[in-house]
Order: C-alpha cells, then structure tokens, then sequence
C-alpha cells in the first residue's frame, strides 16, 4: 500500500468519525470541536490531491477564523449539555432513515466510473498559488472584485441584524 | 504510481453530505444545524476539488503544460469566499433569534411573529 492510500483511508476515517461526533455528541462546543477535526481532515485531503492553495484557505479561512465564529457565539450563549434541546426518539430514527436512503439513491445512481486520481511527480501544479493567483487576477477578477462588494454588504447585514434597538443603546 | 480511484471520493463526499443532512433533521439547536450545513458545504467542496484533479490527470496525459482544472478550484475558493460572507450573516440571525426568544431551539422560532 502506498503512503497516499494510508494517508486517504486515514483521513477519510477521521472526517467521517469526526462528522458523526458534530451529529451526536451533546454539548454544542463539543460539536464544534469536531467540526474543526472535520476540516482538518479535508484540509488532508486537499493536500494529497496537491490542491495546496486551498487547503490553505479552508485551514484559515474555516478552521481559523469560523470556527473560532461558532465557538465565540456559543461561549456567549452559554450553552451546554443540560440545556440543549431533544427531538423525540421517533423523529431521530426517521431522519437517519431518510438519509440513509438518500445516500444509498445517490451511490446507486453515481457509482459507476472509471476515473481516477493519481500523483504522479511533477504533476498537478494547477493547485499551487502561482496558476491560481494568475488566473484569478487576469481571468476571473471582475468576480473577486465583485465578492467584495458582497462582503461589505455582509458586513452590513451583520452589524445592522446583530444591533440592538436604539432605544436601548441610549438608556 | 498510486492511483486513487474517483469513487471513493464521491463516497466519501456522499456520506459526509448525508451525515450533515441527518444532523439538520435530527438537531433542534440553530447552531448545530448551521454547522451541519457547513458540512455540507465542505463535502461538495471536496468533490469539486476531486473532479478537477480527474479532469487534470485525464488532460495532462496528453498535454503536460495543461492548467485543466483550474477553473473548478477557483470556483472552490469563490464558494469558500460566499460561505464566509454566509456564516457572518447567518450568526447575525442566530444571535438576534437568542436575543429575542432566549433560546436557540428552532421549534419556538413560530414566537417571531409577534
């Protein structure tokens, strides 16, 4: 077995074990946690697919800065164990019954391909932040402009959602 | 040469888009099902990425100064520029809903329209 086959099986195991956790485990920070583990098994993943920009990007971009989001709102929440809400045990089963289904839909209707993925040497540079960074600021730049705009007015929305009235600013 | 073949990535990206969608039927906390929807974001990320990779792999057989592929990371990183500007927002929600209900428990979010 090649290093890249332990390294996928690895990293596929932790991703998934670590997603089940999010699901099931009880405290929300708990949760979110896991859900950095979560991502930094796909940061693996973007790396032995030599993709290694954006496993940059999702270990800062992700890991860093919104998880440490989510984490922050809950810490300010104060949520823990005792006070997180439960669907009955009926409803729990009904949901995984239907995802279930969905995945075993999906599976059957995608498993048949024949492609693959290999890392020969000396192969894969469109993933390295010169190819990127070329095609990003000639071809597609008018659209990283525009997704700044888009930021401003997230910026906006969350200051302007996330104020409080104004009668109670003043008292 | 190690070859990994592309249905284990579909497999994989399946399965953590249907653990994320069994977290948002199965939670009644907003939080865990905005993360569970994270998630879901992520898996098709990997896919994306996945298919690039093939795409290229396929190409550069042929062509060893090909940039195939670069088209779908870019568009990866737009996604990931999106969902940042998303969570901003949406937290922004969240902590209006606990500011107003004092909870989090999606199924008293019907008190808002009052």
């Amino acid at each position: 077995m090649h290093i890249n086959e332990i390294l996928f099986w690895f990293l596929t195991a932790l991703a998934l074990f670590s997603a089940m956790m999010v699901v099931f485990s009880k405290n929300p920070v708990h949760s979110v946690l896991w859900l950095i583990m979560v991502f930094m098994a796909i940061t693996g993943h973007y790396i032995i697919m030599n993709a290694q920009f954006l496993a940059i990007v999702n270990m800062i971009v992700y890991a860093g800065a919104i998880m440490v989001l989510f984490l922050f709102v809950i810490m300010f929440m104060n949520l823990n164990a005792e006070s997180e809400p439960q669907k009955s045990k009926w409803m729990k089963f009904a949901a995984v019954l239907s995802g279930g289904s969905l995945m075993l839909i999906l599976i059957a209707a995608l498993k048949d391909n024949d492609g693959f993925i290999s890392s020969m040497r000396g192969e894969g540079s469109i993933g390295l932040i010169k190819n990127l960074g070329k095609v990003l600021f000639t071809e597609y730049v008018v659209p990283f402009e525009i997704s700044s705009i888009l930021f401003l007015s997230a910026m906006v929305g969350a200051v302007v959602l996330a104020k409080k009235e104004s009668s109670t600013i003043v008292s | 040469m190690p070859v990994i073949p592309i249905n284990y990535y579909i497999f994989l990206s399946l399965a953590l888009f249907t653990i994320g969608i069994v977290g948002v039927l199965t939670r009644r906390n907003a939080i865990i099902i905005f993360m569970c929807i994270e998630l879901m974001l992520n898996a098709v990320n990997v896919l994306l990425v996945a298919f690039s990779k093939m795409h290229h792999v396929a190409a550069f057989a042929t062509d060893r100064a090909t940039t195939v592929g670069t088209e779908a990371q870019l568009f990866v990183f737009f996604i990931m520029v999106v969902a940042a500007a998303e969570v901003t927002v949406g937290l922004a929600i969240i902590v209006m809903l606990y500011r107003n209900i004092h909870s989090v428990d999606i199924n008293f979010l019907n008190r808002l329209k009052h």
